[in-house]
């Protein structure tokens, strides 16, 4: 039976780590992640959770421990976000590629110059290549269900992969919510323990991130694609048991009133919430729109967004982060590279806006719709139009 | 024995790459690196064991003589073998292919 408790989603995130029974958390307190690991520090001092809390000197070397962790099969847990992420970046993609099931926290950060602290997609987007399995959520429960899903995922024998949960800075990690905590007892049944198949142990030596002449690095590059869009079906696995289990559903693309509309607008994280709230409000004035939410990033849901959007006339996609001197938003240029082989497509209209935690709010939502219909009718100059720029 | 390198498919290789046999690198072939090959004088080697001390690839060895030499199939040819023998035993000499 869950547990009904008001919260900070920071806080419950660390819970949710608590309760996964964590063996090894080695991470650096930044902004807005701070709260995940502060909790979880004081868990770790006071005796409640059994697990080594390693307070490292930088996040290159929160991920390196990590790696070290994760290699010996401890279950194995960080949060960063915005520099940090930035920080740990070239050991991202070491514990991709020796396959180390990590589980990270990113706390949605805009990156400097200038210093911001508050919440945007730029740091997801700069890992995005990574080689990570990635995931969105809205709301706190999302944050708290998909921190239990996340291990059972990564460390799932068929893949074998890191993953980062990616909450909205501040939009997300530091709200009070109602969350429901599932029990102890309920996390122990979902969760299998850590059995990683090839773990550092002196009885049985073995190499781990030796080097790889051009013979065999393509290779090494192929097993890592493969591997990684398999994981998809793991993922789906895990999120219909889980639905079973504590009876919340989760899906690479989710929808909202999206069925048959002639307008669709995507978005990621926490906005979407906001942006239901625009299409309700256009809805009820006679606009025909819907809205689809990305919830898995890597491996990107191809089919899944084709099938969401196959019905539709025009698509506007939100980005919150910049792909400077590029098409705009990285996220629109990924989903209009989806749907080029695709006929009929709809016409998709980019914008970028919500940048360093600047709120796009309801009547926002509605502006970019009708902004973005406008464009679609009659074209536009530009790439992309970033949203609520003073000129 | 596992298949070499060049065999292997991306399905030969172990999660993450992992090398599951202890000493595999010995058969990496680094005198393929090689651009200049040491030759050798041996009537005026002393036997001093300098040469193998300084070799970074630590693949010079005493020959049946008990010369100095090293194995070409781990050799790079770097030379400071030459550099540092106190009689002049060793030459490098340019790798013809």
């Amino acid at each position: 039976m869950a547990i009904k408790v008001g919260m900070e989603v920071s806080v419950a995130m660390g819970e949710m780590v608590k309760l996964a029974s964590a063996d090894v958390i080695a991470a650096y307190p930044i902004t807005p992640q701070t709260h995940i690991v502060e909790h979880l520090a004081e868990l770790v001092a006071d005796g409640e959770l059994d697990a080594e809390f390693i307070a490292v000197e930088s996040e290159h070397s929160a991920m390196s421990a990590c790696l070290g962790s994760a290699a010996v099969g401890a279950r194995t847990f960080t949060a960063s976000a915005g520099q940090g992420l930035e920080l740990m970046h070239e050991v991202l993609y070491v514990a991709s590629a020796m396959r180390l099931p990590i589980v990270m926290a990113v706390a949605n950060r805009a990156l400097s110059a200038p210093l911001s602290v508050w919440g945007d997609h730029s740091d997801v987007m700069a890992v995005r290549d990574t080689g990570w399995i990635q995931m969105f959520t809205e709301n706190g429960q999302e944050v708290v269900d998909n921190t239990l899903c996340a291990f059972r995922i990564a460390e799932h024998p068929r893949v074998l992969l890191p993953l980062m949960v990616h909450l909205d800075g501040f939009h997300l990690s530091h709200m009070i919510e109602p969350l429901l905590l599932p029990e102890q007892s309920e996390v122990d049944r979902f969760l299998p323990p850590n059995s990683y198949p090839l773990s550092l142990d002196p009885a049985r030596p073995v190499t781990m991130g030796d080097f790889a002449p051009p013979v065999i690095y393509t290779e090494t590059k192929w097993a890592q694609e493969v591997n990684l869009r398999a994981s998809k079906e793991v993922i789906l696995d895990c999120w219909k048991e889980f639905g079973d289990a504590f009876g919340r559903y989760y899906s690479p693309v989710e929808s909202y009133h999206s069925e048959g509309a002639r307008v669709l607008l995507l978005t990621m994280g926490s906005f979407s919430e906001t942006a239901m709230l625009a299409v309700d409000s256009l809805r009820s004035q006679g606009v025909d729109v819907g809205l689809v939410r990305l919830r898995l990033w890597r491996p990107f849901p191809f089919d899944e967004l084709r099938q969401a959007v196959k019905e539709a006339e025009v698509l506007i996609v939100l980005d919150r982060a910049l792909s400077v001197g590029g098409p705009g938003g990285p996220v629109c240029s990924e989903v209009k590279a989806a749907l080029y082989q695709v006929e009929p497509r709809p016409k998709v209209v980019s914008f970028v806006g919500g940048l360093g935690g600047r709120d796009i709010t309801v009547s926002g939502f509605e502006e970019i719709i009708k902004r973005g219909m406008d464009i679609a009718e009659k074209g536009s100059a530009s790439e992309f139009e970033m949203f609520g720029v003073r000129e | 024995m596992v298949k070499s390198e060049s065999e292997m498919t991306w399905k030969d290789l172990e999660v993450g790459c992992i090398a599951t046999e202890p000493g595999s690198a010995r058969r990496y072939r680094t005198g393929d690196w090689r651009s200049q090959r040491p030759t050798y004088e041996f009537r005026k080697c002393i036997k001093c064991a300098l040469c193998q001390i300084f070799c970074p690839e630590g693949c010079i060895n005493q020959n049946a003589e008990g010369y100095f030499e090293a194995d070409l199939y781990y050799c790079k040819g770097c030379g400071i073998c030459a550099r540092e023998c106190p009689t002049g035993v060793i030459t490098m000499v340019e790798e013809k292919e």
